[in-house]
């Protein structure tokens, strides 16, 4: 296995989340996706879920701001009939959480050192098997990269990050 | 009132106050074919889909009203992509209604099955798939208000056989509700008092009007506005008429092959008030060497417009008509009254300096009867000079466009109607005749190359059938004539599938054919009589196959990708110091 994967997805670039409210109707993801990919605009995570309201999702976008204006990117999503509410968060003033799941290999001289750096970021073991763990991790995606970054890459079986999901810090 | 889904779409179409649509039924829409029989609609057989399509944007441009096609699936659908397309470009309210298969097929490879919705996403504003017949009314009318407010554009609402067979209670919603849509805007009072004192201060301003001053019916005011401020118009592709061609403040088209003086006095402008206008390639040239010492107003309806190749120092997001009386309001209140002429009296001497030492011109001009091949420069300056004050123009794209855009007097909006941002080819003919039906008392001439010709020239057998008497002026210049400029300059005159020969298709044959009336023209004293023919001809389409000097070049030209100020003049001309 080549360098850890996912473990510096985002930070190279500068970013902006974006919390969307669009209507929950067939195909609303593809016109977003859509319109990212024919303007040329970079997604960095995307996430879809559904809200208390039956009518409404949510979308989490961490966009790429380095190569497009971040207004571009909002003016554009502004005219897709479909999205409601856009409401774009900076980095520094949210409330940033993501989830990462990973499968790694372990022996008995290495699951001290793993355990070491699950408990750090507040993780646990989800599942395990002979020779093999499943770990959580929930935290904000720099923790999540410090410990991805910690893991020893060859032992990773598999690793899965969520992207990020956010809310305005509180003041 | 019980009744079907296609009988529902017809009903809901006559609520929106549809009178005409162009078309062509198949499988999937036959159910939506039946009601139109009883309907007061006029239906227009055309022979090819995307033909209706662009028919539908010339009645659009023509009229102000959003132009209506009706198709069915799959190839009927593909075969208006172009047409979408075009109309995204250029803002043009369409609603396009497909067939589709029934809603248990979708997804099954079945017969004429594409996903319509999927491949229009990109080129509609907003699109529909009707699951349920209960919802056309609904739809329909959410998609004439998506189509014809804000920027408008096209849309599409895809209609299963099954939902057309369904039965259903009519109604007519009075109100749209689409949460994330909203096409109102509120001006700025801030943004309209920093233009206008931007406009005070300006000693070198330019008026740069663009498409959305016509969209928005705001020719008055444009007027109104210039007499505020004096300031030099120019008026893009997509706005000839809006300004008058002969008002000595119009310095004409700006652009790849627009006017020297409208080209230069943007570059040399200390502020460009874009009025419209959207800073398209063509008009801007390099990006980063156009109007360098220009300050920016920008208002624009669409907000993502403002920004998105040149950051503005004003931005106005508004419909241009009332932005642009508050503009002048502003101006008249700051100024006392008009700005008084005396304030840019030396920018304007070097703005007519410019327009009196380049002129469009071509060889021979003036003294065409001389001898020589037929140039199309002289035949377009014929046909207007023929032909009454508010005709309609109409054309491809192309050379023949480029001349047609340079050489026409414009005197009033909606009286231009060419495919700008996509470029397309074949649009005249088709575009023509959806003018002619929206417009029946207006004469409407298209000027078209063979090249364009040929992509759609079937939609004569629609205009003669259906009694559409539109004109077709041909520059046969047996070339694709804009690529064989481009090869001749810029690829050392290597032509590479370019030559198309005058006489195959024998065009007066073809045109007589279609039940057109059809004439060839050779010689120059020849052009006159033969409009005139034309012109008196009101029963049917006339085709004139005008033979065009094949050596011809558009000037003045800004070769692509260069800046503006590498603008290359006509040969016989130099460009001022």
């Amino acid at each position: 296995m080549s360098t850890t994967p996912l473990a510096s997805s985002r930070r190279a670039v500068a970013h902006h989340l974006l919390a969307l409210k669009v209507e929950n109707r067939a195909g609303v993801l593809v016109r977003i996706a859509g319109l990212f990919a024919r303007r040329g605009f970079n997604i960095v995570s995307l996430v879809v879920a559904p809200t208390g309201d039956e009518r409404f999702s949510r979308v989490s976008i961490v966009v790429d701001v380095e190569s497009v204006p971040l207004q571009q990117i909002l003016d554009q999503l502004s005219k897709l009939v479909n999205v409601v509410e856009i409401r774009e968060i900076a980095p520094d003033a949210a409330t940033e959480r993501e989830l990462l799941l990973a499968t790694v290999t372990v022996e008995e001289t290495s699951r001290a050192t793993l355990l070491d750096a699950l408990a750090e970021v507040g993780g646990i073991v989800v599942d395990e098997d002979a020779g093999v763990v499943t770990v959580m991790v929930a935290g904000h995606p720099d923790q999540l990269d410090s410990f991805a970054a910690r893991l020893d890459s060859s032992a990773i079986v598999e690793l899965q990050r969520t992207g990020s999901i956010a809310l305005p810090k509180l003041d | 009132m019980e009744l079907t889904g296609a009988q529902a779409l017809i009903k809901s179409l006559e609520s929106e106050g549809v009178e005409v649509v162009f078309g062509l039924p198949g499988g999937a829409i036959l159910p939506v074919y039946d009601p139109i029989i009883d309907s007061s609609i006029r239906h227009i057989l055309v022979r090819h889909e995307q033909g209706a399509g662009h028919a539908a944007e010339g009645y659009a441009q023509a009229t102000g009203r959003p132009g209506v096609a009706i198709v069915t699936s799959g190839p009927g659908a593909t075969n208006i992509v172009t047409a979408l397309a075009d109309a995204y470009m250029d803002s043009i309210p369409l609603v396009v209604i497909t067939g589709q298969v029934a809603t248990a097929a979708i997804g099954t490879d079945a017969f004429q099955e594409v996903d319509t919705t999927g491949i229009t996403m990109s080129v509609t504003k907003h699109n529909w798939l009707v699951t349920n017949a209960n919802d056309i009314p609904r739809i329909v009318k959410e998609a004439f208000h998506v189509a014809t407010t804000g920027r408008p554009g096209p849309v599409v609402i895809d209609f299963p056989k099954d939902v057309a067979n369904a039965p259903m209670t009519l109604y007519w919603p009075d109100h749209v509700d689409l949460p994330g849509y909203s096409a109102v805007r509120t001006i700025s009072s801030d943004s309209i008092s920093a233009a206008v004192e931007l406009i005070c201060a300006a000693e070198r301003p330019v008026a740069y009007v663009g498409g959305g001053v016509l969209k928005a019916e705001a020719s008055q005011a444009l007027q109104a506005f210039i007499d505020a401020t004096g300031m030099p118009v120019v008026t893009t592709l997509m706005a000839r008429g809006a300004f008058p061609d002969a008002d000595p403040r119009h310095l004409g088209m700006p652009g790849m092959h627009g006017n020297y003086a409208a080209v230069i006095a943007m570059q040399r402008s200390d502020l460009l008030v874009a009025l419209g206008s959207r800073f398209d390639d063509r008009v801007t040239g390099k990006v980063a060497d156009f109007a360098p010492d220009a300050k920016i107003i920008h208002l624009d309806i669409d907000p993502a417009e403002i920004g998105k190749v040149r950051r503005p120092d004003v931005a106005i997001v508004a419909d241009a008509r009332g932005a642009i009386e508050q503009l002048t309001a502003g101006v008249l209140r700051a100024a006392g009254g008009p700005i008084p002429a005396s304030k840019i009296a030396a920018w304007w001497e070097t703005c007519n300096t410019w327009l009196r030492d380049v002129p469009f011109t071509y060889d021979g001009k003036g003294d065409v009867l001389a001898g020589g091949p037929l140039k199309p420069e002289f035949v377009i300056e014929q046909l207007r000079a023929a032909t009454p004050e508010d005709t309609i123009l109409v054309s491809g794209v192309g050379q023949h466009q480029m001349w047609a855009a340079q050489y026409w007097r414009f005197n009033g909006p909606r009286t231009w109607i060419n495919s700008g941002g996509l470029g397309t080819m074949g649009f005249a003919v088709p575009a023509a005749i959806g003018a002619k039906v929206g417009r029946p008392d207006a004469m409407v001439w298209a000027i078209d190359g063979d090249g364009c010709f040929q992509m759609t020239a079937q939609e004569l057998v629609t205009a003669t059938s259906e009694r559409i008497p539109v004109k077709i002026a041909i520059l046969n210049n047996a070339y694709l004539g804009m690529v064989r400029q481009w090869q001749h300059m810029f690829y050392e005159e290597r032509y590479s599938e370019v030559y198309l020969s005058p006489d195959l298709p024998d065009y007066v044959l073809w045109a007589e054919a279609m039940g057109c009336v059809g004439m060839k023209v050779t010689n120059a004293e020849d052009v006159l009589p033969a409009i005139e023919k034309a012109n008196s001809i009101t029963d049917r389409p006339v085709v004139i196959d005008f033979r065009t000097d094949s050596m011809e070049h558009v000037y003045p030209m800004v070769p692509a990708g260069l800046s503006n100020d590498e603008i290359r003049v006509h040969p016989s001309q130099t460009k001022p110091a």
